[in-house]
């Protein structure tokens, strides 16, 4: 018999109240897993980004066009390596539900500007240049929908009308497939040819959604930037240009803040256990007052008693906590293939696992300090008459 | 069979405060028990014989005055040191058992081994031999709760041996339990006193309890009585 036995017998001495905690402890560990890899996967995609790529747009909101004709004078701006531009097209598949991130783009200054993130066969890459009517692929949407090079699929926007029919629909033939270059990057989108787009819409002719540029380093990037903003300032479209890193930080947040929600939520998860584990533990020791004062007694030293209980809150949280880090991490690989690498990097990752268990830790400790104090105070005297 | 002084308590004060009052329970108390003695000690409720215990187990501090242990200074020592003296020297049995309800009859005498360094096997053979001088080895693996108060109370006896001190204070150890089962613990004690050398002090109401021991004191208003020396 060891210390670890008595530990283990005082925990699972009613098991029903042990494991309704430790299911509580679980399923905030559940909850602290996925949430905490999608956040980990927004800031860490985000943070992917190059360092001298910056991205303009109108300056009223991202969602205003702004007229073709920048591309061609940012181009001309000292400081500016590449330039290329999208346009946000609310593509989807076959059912409205089926959203793809879907770009009108010019093919060859947009493959140049990406050539770091994306991977292209050059065959393929030749063949998107120079049929209008093609698109590139990425490989997340290629691998959900199974579609092959040559197949001439039906892209619906829910935005734009088609000149040719009135509908919604255009017909486009898959030119090739992109893959990631690394990890983080998404590749759950479509491109397609802007001058076919351009053509063949019933609006907003020679507008584009926002310029993606390259500078010449990143040490030029603020000098470049202002001088685009100045160059458009008081015209009918105002720009705004940041880093690529900035506007997806600033894309995010117009997604609702993520990351505060996260944080809100896992916050008030662990509130919540803290004060239920908290509360049973301090009753649960209270209830043994007499067995601590015997213990005493015999001569078990105060520190050692005051260990026992430490140790149990610590292994309780551990016994719930592990687990529904497990669990967490299974659901967010199915998560991450049912969303098809819509979040790119989605995954328990170290870092997240690593807080985990220091959380776990935390709170075995902060859930065990008051019982543990009272049972190292306890007097025997006092504890021993109390019948 | 009792030899030189093991237990010396000389101007043993001992005071509760509680709020503006103080309570007085032993004014100046002195009492010397011999190694190898079986003392009764007897009272109205209230006259402060746990509290005697509690000081002579070392779980309590006199206010003043000194106890000595075989010719050691106990009121003098610290909480831990205290503890560790307790661990070696001193065997407690209650009136209530006091057994950990979760551990089984063997794990509950081998509690106090985990306060020595003896290795497993050597801790498996003490809490046999332990079981089996209180008849109970074939209930090793029984719990408390499915043990009647007299085979608890013997598992405790038990508990209180194994680590071999010299004084065992029992605090009512019958209180609990009817007359027959009440004679076998007692018996079992005289045993322990006779055959093993066992210092024993004993709080009982009970006057056919006392005629077990070799002496009794009666304890009234913090002070004896009367004493009873058996020569
Ligand atoms: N921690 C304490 N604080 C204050 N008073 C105490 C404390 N412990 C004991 N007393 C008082 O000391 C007196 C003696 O108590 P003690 O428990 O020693 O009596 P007792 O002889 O064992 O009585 P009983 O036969 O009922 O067990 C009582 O009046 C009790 O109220
Ligand atoms: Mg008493």
């Amino acid at each position: 018999m060891s210390d670890l036995y008595l530990l283990w017998r005082n925990l699972f001495r009613r098991k029903l109240r042990t494991f309704l905690m430790m299911l509580a402890i679980f399923v905030a560990f559940v909850i602290y897993g996925v949430l905490g890899s999608i956040h980990y996967a927004f800031e860490h995609g985000v943070d992917s980004s190059a360092d001298n790529r910056l991205v303009v747009v109108n300056k009223i909101t991202f969602i205003q066009p702004l007229p073709y004709a920048y591309v061609g004078k940012i181009a001309a701006i000292k400081g500016v390596k590449n330039v290329t531009f999208a346009n946000w097209f609310g593509g989807y598949y076959q059912d409205a539900r089926n959203q793809i991130g879907t770009f009108a783009v010019d093919p060859e200054s947009y493959l140049r500007i990406y050539r770091d993130d994306l991977r292209i066969d050059p065959a393929q890459r030749e063949a998107f240049i120079h049929d209008r009517t093609s698109m590139v692929v990425g490989e997340a949407i290629a691998t959900k929908y199974g579609w092959k090079v040559g197949d001439r699929i039906p892209i619906n926007s829910n935005i734009f009308t088609n000149k040719a029919d009135g509908s919604h629909t255009w017909q486009l033939t898959v030119a090739g497939i992109a893959y990631a270059a690394r990890k983080s990057f998404n590749t759950s989108f479509i491109i397609f040819q802007y001058e076919n787009f351009n053509e063949s819409k019933t609006f907003g002719k020679d507008t584009i959604g926002w310029i993606t540029l390259e500078t010449d380093s990143a040490a030029v990037n603020e000098t470049v930037a202002a001088t685009i903003d100045e160059l458009f300032a008081n015209s009918t479209a105002e720009t705004n240009t940041q880093s690529e890193k900035a506007f997806g930080k600033a894309f995010l947040a117009q997604l609702g803040n993520i990351a505060l929600i996260i944080t809100l939520v896992v916050g008030a998860a662990f509130a919540t256990i803290l004060m239920i584990v908290g509360n049973t533990m301090v009753m649960a020791v209270r209830e043994r007052t007499k067995e601590i004062a015997v213990l005493k007694t015999l001569g078990f030293p105060s520190w050692r008693i005051w260990r026992q209980v430490l140790g149990e809150s610590v292994l309780l949280s551990l016994l719930g906590g592990v687990p529904g880090l497990l669990v967490a991490g299974l659901l967010v690989t199915v998560l991450s293939k049912a969303a098809s690498g819509a979040i790119p990097g989605l995954a328990l990752t170290l870092p997240v696992a690593g807080l985990g268990l220091t959380f776990m830790l935390l709170l075995g400790v902060i859930t065990g300090f008051l019982p543990a104090w009272n049972a190292l105070r306890l007097n025997i005297v006092t504890a021993l008459g109390r019948l | 069979m009792t030899g030189q002084t093991l237990i010396h308590l000389q101007d043993v004060s001992k005071r509760f405060v509680k709020g503006k009052d103080t309570i007085t329970i032993f004014d100046h108390l002195g009492l010397s028990i011999p190694a190898g003695d079986f003392v009764a000690v007897m009272g109205p409720s209230g006259s402060g014989k746990t509290t005697l215990l509690n000081l002579l187990g070392g779980i309590d501090q006199p206010t003043e005055g000194s106890i000595t242990f075989d010719g050691g200074r106990v009121d003098t020592l610290t909480e831990g040191q205290l503890a560790r003296w307790r661990a070696h020297n001193v065997g407690f049995i209650f009136q209530f058992y006091n057994l950990m309800p979760t551990l089984s009859a063997a794990r509950n005498v081998e509690l106090p081994l985990l306060l020595t360094s003896f290795g497993r096997a050597e801790r498996k053979r003490r809490v046999e031999a332990a079981l089996s001088l209180v008849g109970l080895a074939e209930r090793a693996d029984h719990y408390p709760r499915e043990m009647s108060g007299g085979q608890q109370q013997r598992v405790a006896i038990a508990r209180a041996l194994i680590s071999d001190p010299k004084l065992l204070l029992c605090d009512e150890p019958t209180g609990d339990l009817d007359r027959t089962t009440a004679d076998e613990i007692l018996a079992m004690l005289r045993l322990l006193n006779q055959e093993m050398g066992k210092t024993i002090v004993m709080v009982t109401h009970d006057p056919e309890a006392a005629k077990y021991a070799r002496r009794t004191l009666h304890l009234d208003k913090g002070r004896f009585t009367e004493r009873e020396l058996v020569a």
